[in-house]
C-alpha cells in the first residue's frame, strides 16, 4: 500500500517467540502446548511462597542461537523484575532481562536485500492464560476468571527491531524471514496458530524524511496477515488524525481482527511503572567462549543461505520460481533439489515438484527417499513418464514409499512406442487440417493443442517432449 | 537442660531415646507456650511419628545423623511439607506448603525432629514479635519483655528450654538480635552458605537461614548440617559444608580482631561495658586486639531500609489471594486483590510495601534504591579494606537489653534503630554471630557481636567460644 501526499511510515516490531525447550525456564515443569489446564506445575512456576528460580541451560542455548543467527554480540546479562499485579502472573512479577540482555545489536536481511537491524533478543517468562467469564470478556466487569498455569514459566525470546521498517509489506517480510530463522535454530516451531510467535508493532508516520513521529505500539497480532493489515490501518489512522490537525497520542492500542480496527488500550501516562530492578533470586548469566563456540558449532545455515543455495542452481529464476523456492525453504526440503541437481537432473523441475507435490502431503516426505525423488524425475525428463504420470508416481511414494520404476509398471505406465505415439500424431494431424496447416506455418501455439490431443486419446501416457518431436519430425 | 550435642550422643548411645527427649519437650512447650506464646503451630503426632522412626533405625542399628533424636524449632517462614505456614500473618492462615525448604530436609535428614512453628514479626519484618498477627512472644527471661525479633518465638524456645536448638532467618539482624536480648548464641551465616530454597522470602539479597542454641557447640554443630550447596538456589555457593566443630576449640591466639567504634557508639553502658570486657578476655586468649573506625557503617541503616523494603514490595506481591491463602471476595479480581492484601497484611508490612514501592518508582530509582545500592557497594568495599588489616571484628549485637513491650512501637524509626549493629553484615554477605558476654539492666543478658570474612564460620565460632569459656558458660 502506498501512503498519499508523501506520508512515510515507520515500524519497529517486537516478535516474542517460545522456546522448544523440554523443561521451563525457571523449573523442571515440562514445557508442552495443549495439555490438560494446571498439569504442568509446580511450587517454582506457580510461586509459591518460598520457592526460588533456577536457570535453564537449554533455554540459554536457544537464545543464543537465536542471537548468533541474527548476528548479535552475546554479552553478559543479568535479569531483571518486572512487578505488576496480574491473576496468570503467579509472582505477580515477570522475570525478564532489562538493562543487559544476552543478545544485541545485530541485524537482519530480507530477501529483498533490505536489512532491519535487531536492537536487543532478550530471554524472559511467560505469563499464564487468562479467561474471563461474562461480561466483555476481558478482566474488568468479568463475573469469573480462570487461569491456567500451564504456560507460566514457559521461556521466550523478545527479538527487538530498530525503527527501520518502512512498509507493511516489508514488516510482512521480516516476520516471515525472522520466523524461518527461528525455525532454523531449531528454536522454535513458528506455529503462530498456537501462540508460539506473537508480534506487537510500534508505528508512526512522518513526512519523508522529517524527524521520527510519536509511536503507538499495536497489541494482539497473531498472523502475518493480521500484522500488515494493523500496520496499514494505524498509518492511516496516524496520517487521517494529523491532516485533520490533530495529534498523535503515545499509547498502546489492540488490534480488533473482526473489526479490522486499533482501538486505544491505554495511554502513556497510564502506563504501568514496572518498578524494574535485579531479580535477587538469580545470578548474572555469562556464558563462556567454551559455551558459545558449541552452540555455534551446532548451529545450522540460516534461510538466506538456504534460499540462495537453491536460486543458484537456477538460471534465471523467474517470480514464480522465487515463491516456488520459498515454499522449498520454509518447508526445510531443499535437500530434494540437491540431490537432484548432484544426479544431473533439472533443478527447476525438482523446485516445482517439491513446492507442489511434495509441500501438498507434508506429513508423509518421511516415506519419499531422495533416492526416489531423483529417479522419478529422470524417468521424467527422459520420457519414461509424463508429467501426471510423474506426479502419480510420487503420490504413490509420498504415501507408501517403495521403488518408481516398480509404482510405474503396476500402475501400467509403459512408455507410449514410437509406433504407437506416431499413428496417434497422424490420426490426429487428419482430423484436424486447418490446426495442422497454421501449425506448419509457423503458428508455435498450436503445438500445444496437438500435445492436449494427444494427451486425451492416450489418457495421458505421452510424454510432452516426444509429442513435439513427432510434430516437427512431419512439419 | 542438655545440649543438642549431649541429646543427639545420648541418642546414638541409647542412653536416651528420641522419643523420651521428645515427650520431655512437648511437656514443657505445654507448661510454657501458653504464656509466652511461642510456637503457633506443635506438630505433636508428626513429631512422635518422626521420633519413634529414628528410634527404630536405631534399633536395628542403623546409623543416624549428628542430631539423632534432638527436637528442633522452626521459624514459622520455612516451609515443612503439609505444616501450616503463616509468616505470623494472616495472609498466609490455613497454607500448607506441599514441599518443604532445603534446610527443613536437611535437619531432617540429619535425624533431628521438628517439633512446631515458632512465632515471629509478620514476614520478618520486626525486632521485638510484637508485629505477629497472633500476639507477641514474651522473653523466657522477663516475661515483662520482648524476645526481639524477628525470629522472636525461636529464640525463645531455646531460652525456654523447650529446645537445643532452633532455625531462625536473618535479614537484618533477625537471629543475632533475638539471641542478645534471649542470652544464646545466634549466627548469621555468609550470604549463599545456607540453601533459602523453602524460606519465605522478606529480603532475598540479604536473608540467610542460621541457628540458635545455649552454646557455641551446638550451633557450630548446626550450621555444619545446614551449610552447603543447594543446586535449588541459584545464589547458593558452590562449595560444599564447612568444618565447623572441629574447630571450636581453636581458641584465637594470634589473630587479630578489630574493635569497630561504630559498632558499640551509642550503646547502653553496660553493653558498651561487655563489649570492652569482651575485648580484653580475647586479648588474655592471645588476640591482638586493634581499635577501628569504619565511617561508611554510619549509612547501611539508611540503606538497608531502602533496599529490604524495595525487594520485599516485590517479593511479598505474590499474596494476592488468586492462589493461596486468604481471600477477600470482591466484585472482580483487582479489587479482590486490593482487598485481600488490605485485610491480610499488618501495618509494619503494609509500611515496608509501600516504602519499598516508592523507591523502585520511576523518578525516584535513582535517588533513593539506586544511592542504596551505592552505600551497599562501599559497605562491602570498607570491610574488605578492614578484613585486610584483620581477622575479625568485634563489636555489640544491640543497643541494648531486652526491652518492655511497647516501648518502641510508637515510632518505627525507634524499633528500626534496634538493627543498626547487625545490619553492615547483612548488605555485605558476610557471617557474624552474636554470642552472651556479661549482663545489663536488671542482670539480663548482653550479646556481643563477632564478625568475619565470606566463609570465617570457624574462626567465628572459634572466638565465640573464647568468650563463653571467660563468661563462665560453659
Amino acid at each position: 500500500m502506498t501512503l498519499p501526499n508523501g506520508w512515510e511510515m515507520v515500524v519497529g516490531l517486537e516478535v516474542h517467540t517460545e522456546l522448544l525447550t523440554k523443561s521451563k525456564l525457571f523449573c523442571g515443569c515440562a514445557n508442552h502446548f495443549g495439555a490438560e489446564p494446571n498439569t504442568n506445575i509446580c511450587p517454582v512456576c506457580l510461586g509459591l511462597p518460598g520457592s526460588l528460580p533456577v536457570l535453564n541451560r537449554e533455554a540459554v542455548d536457544f537464545a543464543m542461537r537465536i542471537g548468533m543467527a541474527l548476528h548479535c554480540s552475546i554479552a553478559p546479562s543479568t535479569f531483571h523484575r518486572k512487578n505488576y499485579f496480574y491473576p496468570d502472573q503467579s509472582k505477580d512479577y515477570q522475570i525478564s532481562q532489562y538493562d543487559l540482555p544476552i543478545n544485541s545489536a545485530g541485524y537482519l536481511d530480507l530477501p529483498d536485500a533490505s536489512r532491519v537491524s535487531i536492537e536487543r533478543a532478550h530471554m524472559e517468562e511467560d505469563t499464564g492464560k487468562s479467561t474471563h467469564l461474562g461480561g466483555t470478556g476481558r478482566l474488568a466487569g468479568a463475573d469469573s476468571s480462570l487461569v491456567d498455569y500451564n504456560r507460566c514459566g514457559v521461556p521466550l525470546v523478545e527479538i527487538v527491531s530498530g525503527p527501520d521498517i518502512r512498509s507493511s509489506a516489508q514488516a510482512r517480510a521480516y516476520a516471515a524471514e525472522l520466523r524461518g530463522i527461528l525455525i532454523a535454530t531449531g528454536a522454535s516451531d513458528g506455529r503462530l496458530e498456537e501462540g508460539s510467535m506473537r508480534f506487537d508493532a510500534n508505528v508512526s508516520v512522518r513526512q519523508s524524511g522529517a524527524a521520527f513521529g510519536t509511536r503507538c505500539e499495536i497489541k494482539n497480532l497473531n498472523s502475518l496477515r493480521s500484522l500488515q493489515r494493523a500496520i496499514d490501518y494505524e498509518a492511516l489512522r496516524q496520517i487521517q488524525l494529523i491532516e485533520a490537525g490533530g495529534v498523535v497520542r503515545q499509547e498502546t492500542r489492540h488490534w480488533d481482527e473482526n473489526l479490522g480496527q486499533t482501538s486505544t488500550l491505554r495511554v502513556k501516562e497510564d502506563a504501568d511503572d514496572y518498578r524494574y530492578f535485579r531479580d535477587p533470586d538469580l545470578v548474572d548469566l555469562a556464558p563462556d567462549q567454551a559455551w558459545q563456540d558449541r552452540v555455534r558449532a551446532a548451529l545450522g545455515p540460516m534461510p538466506a543461505e538456504r534460499r540462495a543455495g537453491v536460486v543458484s542452481l537456477l538460471t534465471g529464476a523467474s517470480e514464480a520460481q522465487l515463491d516456488a523456492v520459498e515454499v522449498v525453504i520454509d518447508l526445510g526440503l531443499e535437500g530434494y533439489v540437491h540431490a537432484v541437481a548432484a544426479a544431473g537432473g533439472d533443478p527447476a523441475l525438482a523446485v516445482a515438484r517439491v513446492a507442489n507435490e511434495l509441500a501438498g502431503d507434508v506429513d508423509n516426505v518421511g516415506h519419499l527417499t531422495s533416492d526416489a525423488f531423483v529417479m522419478t524425475l529422470a524417468m521424467e525428463q527422459r520420457g519414461e513418464l509424463s508429467a501426471t504420470q510423474a506426479k502419480t508416481v510420487l503420490g504413490e511414494l509420498l504415501a507408501h514409499g517403495g521403488d518408481p520404476r516398480s509404482i510405474a509398471a503396476a500402475k501400467g505406465f509403459e512408455q507410449l512406442s514410437a509406433d504407437t505415439l506416431g499413428s496417434t500424431v497422424a490420426t490426429l494431424i487428419e482430423a484436424n487440417p486447418d490446426e495442422w496447416n497454421r501449425y506448419r506455418e509457423g503458428d508455435e501455439k498450436l503445438a500445444q493443442f496437438f500435445i492436449g490431443q494427444v494427451m486425451k486419446s492416450t489418457k495421458g501416457q505421452a510424454n510432452g517432449k516426444a509429442v513435439i518431436a513427432e510434430l516437427q519430425a512431419r512439419r | 537442660m542438655k545440649s543438642a550435642t549431649q541429646i543427639a550422643a545420648d541418642v546414638r548411645s541409647g542412653a536416651s531415646s528420641a522419643s523420651a527427649e521428645l515427650e520431655r519437650t512437648l511437656a514443657v512447650i505445654e507448661q510454657r507456650n501458653p504464656e509466652l506464646n511461642v510456637f503457633l503451630h506443635v506438630d505433636v503426632e508428626g513429631a512422635r511419628a518422626t521420633a519413634a522412626s529414628i528410634d527404630a533405625r536405631i534399633a536395628r542399628g542403623e546409623s543416624v545423623g549428628a542430631l539423632a533424636g534432638v527436637p528442633i524449632a522452626l521459624k514459622d517462614n520455612l516451609c515443612q511439607v503439609g505444616i501450616p505456614t503463616t509468616c505470623s500473618s494472616k495472609i498466609l492462615e490455613g497454607w500448607r506448603p506441599p514441599y518443604s525448604a532445603t534446610v527443613v530436609d536437611k535437619v531432617i535428614a540429619a535425624g533431628a525432629v521438628p517439633v512446631g512453628k515458632t512465632n515471629l514479626d509478620e514476614f520478618a519484618m520486626g525486632s521485638s514479635t510484637e508485629n505477629s498477627a497472633f500476639g507477641p512472644t514474651r522473653n523466657p527471661l522477663d516475661p515483662s519483655r520482648v524476645p526481639g525479633g524477628s525470629s522472636g518465638g525461636s529464640a525463645a524456645a531455646v531460652a525456654a528450654e523447650m529446645t537445643s536448638i532452633s532455625l531462625g532467618s536473618d535479614t537484618g539482624g533477625s537471629i543475632r538480635q533475638p539471641a542478645a536480648l534471649c542470652g544464646l548464641v545466634g549466627v548469621k551465616p555468609t550470604y549463599g552458605m545456607v540453601s533459602r530454597y523453602g524460606l519465605i522470602a522478606f529480603a532475598s539479597s540479604l536473608d540467610q537461614v542460621g541457628p540458635f542454641s545455649k552454646t557455641v557447640a551446638d550451633s557450630a554443630l548446626l550450621l555444619e548440617v545446614l551449610a552447603g550447596h543447594d543446586p535449588k538456589d541459584s545464589t547458593s555457593l558452590p562449595e560444599g559444608a564447612p568444618s565447623l566443630v572441629a574447630h571450636v576449640n581453636d581458641g584465637v591466639a594470634g589473630r587479630r580482631i578489630g574493635l569497630v567504634r561504630e559498632l558499640y557508639d551509642g550503646a547502653d553502658d553496660s553493653v558498651v561495658a561487655s563489649v570492652l570486657a569482651a575485648a580484653q578476655a580475647l586479648r588474655e586468649a592471645g588476640a591482638e586486639i586493634v581499635e577501628m573506625s569504619i565511617p561508611e557503617l554510619g549509612l547501611t541503616l539508611s540503606a538497608y531500609y531502602l533496599i529490604a523494603p524495595a525487594e520485599a514490595s516485590s517479593n511479598l506481591a505474590r499474596f494476592d489471594g488468586v492462589r493461596y491463602g486468604l481471600r477477600v471476595k470482591a466484585d472482580d479480581v483487582t479489587a479482590m486483590m486490593e482487598a485481600t492484601r488490605t485485610a491480610g497484611f499488618g501495618a509494619e508490612v503494609k509500611r515496608r510495601i509501600m516504602l519499598g514501592t516508592y523507591a523502585l518508582s520511576a523518578g525516584y530509582y535513582d535517588a533513593y534504591y539506586g544511592q542504596a545500592l551505592k552505600v551497599r557497594t562501599l559497605t562491602i568495599d570498607a570491610f574488605t579494606r578492614a578484613y585486610q588489616e584483620v581477622d575479625l571484628l568485634l563489636g555489640a549485637t544491640t543497643p541494648s537489653v531486652a526491652f518492655a513491650f511497647g516501648a518502641k512501637t510508637a515510632d518505627p524509626m525507634t524499633m528500626y534503630l534496634n538493627d543498626v549493629f547487625t545490619i553492615p553484615t547483612n548488605l555485605a554477605g558476610d557471617p557474624a554471630l552474636s554470642v552472651p558476654f556479661g549482663t545489663g539492666e536488671d542482670n539480663l543478658p548482653v550479646g556481643v557481636q563477632l564478625l568475619g570474612p565470606g566463609r570465617s564460620e570457624a574462626q567465628l565460632f572459634a572466638a565465640a567460644r573464647v568468650l563463653e569459656v571467660a563468661d563462665g558458660r560453659a
